[in-house]
């Protein structure tokens, strides 16, 4: 039985247009499911939908394999981590992660117990009686976290839980997260418009846009194979590179600029000729010594990270990004040899956006899996 | 070197010093010309007419007003053993005690379900609030209606329901209440007003985190909203307190302070002693002592609120 099952959902605001529109989702027992997709595709609306805060237009939303479209939310058995966290201000440390188990008159000794144990979990034992505008925004985070944990409910929701931190936090509240989420066997609903957050975070990842699932699956899926050009330019930091292209005797002209052999065995899915858009990850147009270059671009901007250089590309009307592993001592303006392999590229429609032809080959050192 | 160096830096320090005097005192003059009209417009109309008060209160004052005779203290004397200023006292308290937990009790009620979001509420919403707008003399002409005693609705109700009739601004017993519950009615649209504004300003987040978390209608009304609403609601009973006290208006229209002086509120015994009787010491001194009530039991709630209110 799976704890969260959606089965055509749809949802709208105001009948006529829809925010949500046929989503089918199936969440296994204890896994870490995030949500991604830009400001407005309707994350928090799906959340709020399985939180039961609200009304389901269309469809079937089953818990446990009972349909719960019309149960209110304390029957629903989870809990919910909102983006500002919703502590109550009045109330102390304390009596803000009790106060769902006083709610539901949960014996006072079991209280004293449950608080002592997730306190002690949450590092808050010291904060126990300080009010919410006392505490620093990660310590806020813990009470929000603690408050969830607290109530034991084996299915837990996340409506972008770390958006209001800063960037060191943030990380280190991920690894925390997740390293609860396993500990506890929760099951994880999570929801971020952040992307990294999203593959650093999640078992399987849903990216939405406009309202409608575009990609279900593992990190690494989504990145070697995103489904169609939104997932290509949405997951990825720094993002695809992205040309339109056409393919004509044996050659691959990328952006009117850029031509490259090809021999059609490297791409049997691709049939068309025109209407192309080609795709390849920065950190596959690689260096190349100058005499074994494919192409020689010309930098127009650099980034140094320290431990890899980002380097900037005019292709046609696009940029393009290289993402080249330690520090490279490059001058705004030069021309730089590359390698490019046929087989890093991947192959959209353009008219559709879906995917034709994934990269045959995905790594430098292909995925290893253990 | 050192010695070269020294007065040079001595004269930076001094230069320094006196331009951070400078910007000082032209801060301060800025702060108060900003401050220049309020402290204008409250001397003008608040200090010298509370001067001028209690330097009446300890004279003798003829029928126009002018000073006659110094007597000091005994004005405040003769008025705590005028049987007629007791009764008065009682029966301010007694109104008080009527007035303010009446209009706020309804009057959050009253927010409470108009908070709730429901098609048409704004037409509740303005009907609540309506009293609002409509002057004490306009609603004590509408009172005086209905408690008319023989076409009044308010009788005929009774009459209606098999209950005797009853004299409700002549009857000693009742008087006060009448004009307590047509008082509460008038201070209904503001409290409402004030109320339902805090009510909305409580972040909905808190009731879906309660909504997920189990808790019931009444459980999140004592929990998360009275006490976030408790500023809000110190303001209210604050205000309506104070107003309690100052009751003029309707009970000039509606008793004129009878019967047997049983609406006869403090501030009608003032008017009544300054501009019937022309005792403008006495009234002033009556003034005074209303002036230390209030500030007293304004102070005391002050004191007693902070520890249960709960600011943001
Ligand atoms: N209460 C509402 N009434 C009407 N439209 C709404 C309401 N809440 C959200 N919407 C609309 O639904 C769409 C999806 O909103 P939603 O809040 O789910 O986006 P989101 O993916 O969570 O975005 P963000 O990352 O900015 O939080 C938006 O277009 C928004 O305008
Ligand atoms: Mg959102």
């Amino acid at each position: 039985m799976h704890p969260v099952e959606l089965i055509a959902v749809s949802k709208s605001y105001d009948r006529t247009t829809k925010v949500l529109e046929h989503i089918d989702l199936t969440i296994e027992e204890g896994e870490f499911f995030v949500l991604v997709g830009p400001s407005g595709s309707g994350k928090s609306t799906l959340l709020r939908m399985i939180a039961g805060l609200e009304s389901i237009t269309g469809g079937e939303l089953r818990l446990k394999g009972n349909m719960v479209n019309h149960l209110p939310p304390k029957d629903r058995h989870l809990s919910m981590v909102f983006q500002n966290y919703a502590l109550y201000p009045h109330l102390t440390v304390k009596q803000n992660i009790l106060f769902g188990l006083h709610a539901k008159k949960v014996k006072k000794a079991e209280q004293e117990q449950r608080l002592y144990e997730t306190a002690e979990m949450m590092g808050l034992t010291d904060l126990l009686n300080r009010k919410p505008k006392q505490l620093s925004g990660g310590q806020r985070q813990r009470v929000a976290l603690a408050r969830s944990v607290v109530s034991q409910a084996p299915l837990c929701l996340m409506d972008e839980p770390l958006s209001n931190l800063d960037a060191k936090l943030r990380a280190h509240m991920r690894v925390e997260i997740r390293r609860l989420q396993k500990k506890l066997g929760l099951t994880m609903i999570y929801v971020t418009h952040d992307q990294v957050e999203a593959m650093t975070m999640g078992d399987r990842i849903m990216v939405l846009n406009d309202g409608t699932i575009q990609q279900i699956g593992q990190p690494i899926e989504l990145y070697n194979q995103p489904a169609n050009l939104f997932v290509a330019s949405f997951i990825g930091s720094p993002k695809m590179n992205l040309g339109e292209a056409t393919i004509e005797d044996q050659q691959l002209t990328i952006e009117q600029t850029l031509q490259l052999p090809l021999s059609m065995s490297d791409i049997p899915q691709v049939i068309q000729r025109r209407n192309l858009i080609v795709g390849i990850r920065p950190e596959h147009l690689a260096y190349a010594k100058p005499e074994e270059a494919d192409l020689w671009l010309e930098v127009i901007n650099i980034e140094h990270l320290g431990n890899e250089t980002l380097l900037t590309f005019e292709v046609g009307r696009e940029l393009w990004t290289a993402k080249w592993l330690g520090q490279w001592l490059i001058q705004v303006g030069e021309r730089v040899p590359l390698s490019v392999s046929i087989k890093h590229f991947s192959f959209f429609n353009r008219d559709s956006g879906a995917l034709i032809q994934a990269p045959t080959e995905n790594q430098h050192l292909e995925v290893v899996a253990l | 070197m050192n010695q070269v160096a020294l007065p040079f830096k001595q004269i930076e320090a001094n230069d320094l010093e006196r331009m951070t005097k400078k910007q000082k005192r032209i801060k301060t003059f800025k702060g108060f010309s900003f401050l220049a009209p309020s402290v204008l417009l409250f001397s003008l109309f608040l200090f010298y007419p509370l001067g001028r008060t209690i330097y009446l209160s300890l004279f003798l004052t003829n029928s126009s007003g002018i000073t006659t005779v110094f007597v000091g203290l005994e004005n405040y004397q003769n008025i705590f053993l005028s049987p007629i200023f007791l009764k008065s006292l009682q029966s301010t308290f007694l109104f008080v005690l009527y007035t303010v937990p009446g209009a706020i009790l309804v009057s959050l009620f009253l927010a409470i379900i108009a908070n709730e979001k429901l098609k048409g509420i704004g037409f509740f919403r303005t009907m609540y609030a309506s009293t609002m707008g409509i002057s004490t003399a306009a609603a004590s002409v509408f009172w005086l209606f209905l408690f008319h005693p023989t076409i009044g609705w308010l009788n005929q109700l009774l009459n209606v329901i098999g209950v005797a009739p009853i004299g409700w601004l002549t009857d000693p017993e009742w008087a006060l209440i009448s004009v307590a519950i047509s008082t509460v009615w008038m201070n209904i649209g503001f409290t409402f007003l004030v109320l339902l504004g805090g009510l909305q300003s409580i972040d909905y987040y808190l009731y879906e985190s309660a909504d997920i978390d189990g808790a019931g209608y009444f459980y999140k009304l004592r929990r998360i909203t009275l006490p976030m609403l408790s500023p809000t609601l110190f303001f209210v009973i604050t205000v309506t307190f104070i107003n309690a006290f100052q009751t003029f208006g309707q009970i000039d229209m509606l008793t004129r302070g009878g019967p047997q002086n049983e609406t006869h509120l403090m501030v009608y015994s003032i008017y009544q002693e300054a501009f019937m009787n022309y005792q403008f010491g006495t009234a002033s001194a009556q003034a005074i002592i209303l002036f230390v009530f209030i500030l007293v039991l304004t102070i005391i709630q002050f004191k007693l609120g902070e520890r249960k209110v709960h600011y943001q």
